[in-house]
């Protein structure tokens, strides 16, 4: 784990940085002391319980959250951001869970959606060839740009809707559970976009409940408990590894047993 | 896909949007009427309940009395179009975002009352007192809009209360004496009753569309296959052109050996052909499909959603107010009667038989040319049979129903075929 962090040291600096940001709504303290650090082409796997703040600190890096405290660093820079828009201008872009396609509108009418060419005479043929380029760089299985998205399946929408994401050029993204509802064969088809946002070298952070899809795609996988930090650990760290860290089972009298008898003994042993 | 960096066309290399070989692509006539059926069939109507139900109305009323389709008819028939029409034109801007003006038929009674109080009783020049009129509406849909955006009103609610409130000002404008006649010399009268384009006008007229339609679609071809996209071919472009420049030279000449064609008609079509024009080809249009389609979406990508129901309601307001005015004109007076009994639901009905979804997100302008021209067959055919506005209401109310529910099944159709 740390090799590769260090292999990132030598190469960039994080695209995006987190340090000790904290944030309470009331009395309640959804995120205590952050960190995290998300490089170019690197996917960021967040797993944690429900509750555990993921959402919270999604929110946050979006800007739709201010931080109580701590600092966001974009580009080594330290920013503040005051809305969503901020973090879109900046390069921020998020992929929420439930898509929010217009069902009625054609696939170039939704990658397109809030960002037309010429607003007083569409260029639908610009915004056309535009989205079969962009389509096929992400070598996307869709039909036709010009069916309406409501004929289109699960896994096709959540790639119209990453496409969309990517269509401002933004240098990192957010998927918020890109995988879940979907089927096999589309779990899949989601996994292979993001190896290819990762291939050109944007900064991916992946929400999701579901191992087996972090480990495939994911190059760190930070856990979240009830709002800290609670280890970073790699892909192919075990199974009981990750779920102790996400649910704390490992965090129990037995565990504190253990860790005592065997830090006594290495104490004797020096 | 390597060849999209090289400018050379290769002609072995698919379309950009060919490339996929699970989409069948209409090549041959036969392809085309087959997609079409198969469109239909999904629940994807378009036109075509219109045009059926036009067809059906038509031959009825015409086996039942011949002087329906006689071009003095259908010059009255437009005339009386061209009013309510208007007003279904502001409707399907609202029905578009899946909302509704339940208003616009008092709204109209009030346009025209105050013009009358305005310009007749008041005497201000009448460019003034119709600017004065349509703001008036303005301020009405600005309140709709106001009250469903920001208190959450349903405008069905928002509107209905207007409908009172509005049917209360106008016969509060009008006061005692219960209408006002406008003068017959003036040139509003005129153009509501007699001003009819000269032939040789109308003619040319009718040959703009298959003009513009040809130069775009050239247009757009050549840009097309430059860009390494499918393109019509020139042959159906040029076919649908003369089809479509023929139809209407013959619907110009039938109504010419009457009077012809209506200027008070060409001012709707004007507008029906302005609607059409931005809310198929400007952001302001994409964005009223989108919102009407999944608000949540709109207003994630930033659009400002409340502008938009902003703009539908101010726009359909103010359309009302001039609907009513121009109803005015065409009966030279503004009386406690305008705009009451059937205007509010034929326009309605206007819009949603001509198309437009009642539950948002699918419609065009068109809908309301073709829809009231429908409303306004069955009123003038069961006119000309005698009968009373009894039976008129019952059947144009059971009309209404049948398109409601034509929407309906064509939705539920949708939805099953994956195409909601």
């Amino acid at each position: 784990m740390s090799a590769n962090k260090n292999n990132h040291a030598e190469t960039a600096t994080p695209l995006l940085s987190l340090q000790s940001v904290c944030k309470q709504f009331g009395a309640v303290s959804a995120l205590t002391n952050i960190d995290l650090d998300v490089y170019p082409g690197e996917v960021v796997a967040l797993v944690g319980d429900n509750g555990a703040g993921k959402s919270t600190l999604i929110k946050t890096i979006a800007g739709a959250h201010k931080p109580t405290s701590g600092q966001i660093f974009f580009e080594g820079k330290p920013v503040n951001m005051e809305g969503p828009s901020d973090a879109i201008d900046l390069g921020i872009a998020t992929v929420f869970q439930d898509l929010a396609l217009c069902e009625n509108l054609d696939v170039v009418s939704n990658l397109f959606l809030g960002q037309e060419k010429g607003p007083f005479a569409l260029d639908e043929t610009e915004m056309e060839v535009r989205s079969w380029t962009l389509l096929n760089e992400l070598a996307a299985r869709i039909p036709s740009v010009r069916d309406v998205v409501a004929s289109l399946s699960g896994g096709q929408r959540q790639t119209v809707a990453i496409a969309r994401s990517l269509l401002a050029n933004p240098k990192i993204i957010m998927l918020d559970e890109p995988t879940a509802a979907l089927g096999v064969a589309q779990t899949a088809e989601v996994l292979n976009l993001i190896d290819r946002v990762k291939a050109k070298g944007l900064g991916v952070i992946l929400i999701s409940h579901n191992m087996q899809d972090v480990r495939a795609v994911a190059d760190r996988v930070v856990v979240l408990r009830l709002g800290k930090n609670n280890g970073v650990f790699t892909p192919d760290s075990s199974n009981e590894e990750l779920i102790g860290a996400i649910t704390g089972a490992s965090d129990n009298s037995v565990t504190r047993r253990e860790q005592r008898i065997k830090s006594a003994s290495s104490a004797c042993e020096v | 896909m390597s060849s999209s960096t090289t400018n050379k066309i290769d002609s072995n290399t698919p379309l950009l949007d060919r490339s996929d070989e699970r989409v069948n692509h209409d090549s041959s006539i036969g392809d085309v009427v087959r997609s079409f059926v198969d469109r239909v069939k999904s629940g994807d109507l378009g036109s075509l309940p219109v045009v059926v139900g036009l067809i059906i109305i038509w031959s009825i009323f015409t086996a039942i009395n011949p002087v329906f389709l006689s071009a003095n008819n259908l010059v009255n028939l437009l005339f009386d179009s061209a009013t309510v029409g208007i007003i279904a034109l502001g409707i399907v801007c609202v029905l578009m975002l899946g909302e509704i003006d339940l208003s616009v038929g008092s709204l109209s009674g009030v346009g025209s009352a105050l013009l009358g109080v305005l310009w007749v009783k008041q005497g201000l020049a009448l460019p003034l007192a119709m600017a004065l009129s349509l703001s008036f509406g303005a301020c009405v849909g600005m309140a709709y809009a106001y009250l469903r955006t920001r208190f959450g009103m349903p405008s069905f609610v928002a509107t209905l209360a207007g409908l009172l409130a509005l049917l209360g000002f106008q016969l509060f404008l009008l006061g005692s004496t219960g209408s006002i006649n406008l003068p017959y010399s003036s040139s509003l009268v005129d153009f509501g009753q007699l001003l009819i384009m000269p032939a040789w006008l109308s003619h040319s007229l009718a040959l703009l569309p298959g003009i513009v339609f040809v130069f775009r679609g050239v247009q757009i071809r050549n840009k097309r296959m430059a860009m390494r996209l499918s393109a019509k071919s020139l042959n159906s472009i040029l076919v649908k052109a003369v089809l479509m420049t023929v139809a209407l030279e013959m619907i110009v000449m039938y109504l010419n050996q009457s009077r012809g064609v209506p200027w008070m008609f060409g001012l709707f079509l004007l507008l029906v052909i302005a609607l059409n024009y931005a809310l198929t080809r400007t952001k302001w249009g994409r964005y009223m499909f989108a919102v009407g389609g999944n608000v949540e979406a709109a207003r994630r990508v930033g659009i400002k959603v409340e502008r938009i129901y902003m703009s539908a309601f101010i726009l359909c307001s103010t359309l009302a107010t001039l609907g009513g005015m121009l109803a005015a004109a065409r009966l030279a007076s503004a009386s406690q009667q305008a705009g009451t009994g059937d205007v509010n639901l034929n326009a309605i009905a206007a819009a949603v038989i001509g198309g437009t979804s009642l539950f948002g997100g699918r419609g065009s302008a068109w809908s309301a040319l073709l829809g009231i021209i429908v409303i306004m067959s069955i009123a003038n055919g069961l006119t000309l049979l005698n009968l009373s506005s009894a039976h008129r209401y019952m059947i144009t109310g059971a009309v209404l129903a049948v398109a409601v529910i034509i929407d309906s099944l064509a939705r539920q159709s949708r939805q099953s075929h994956g195409k909601a």
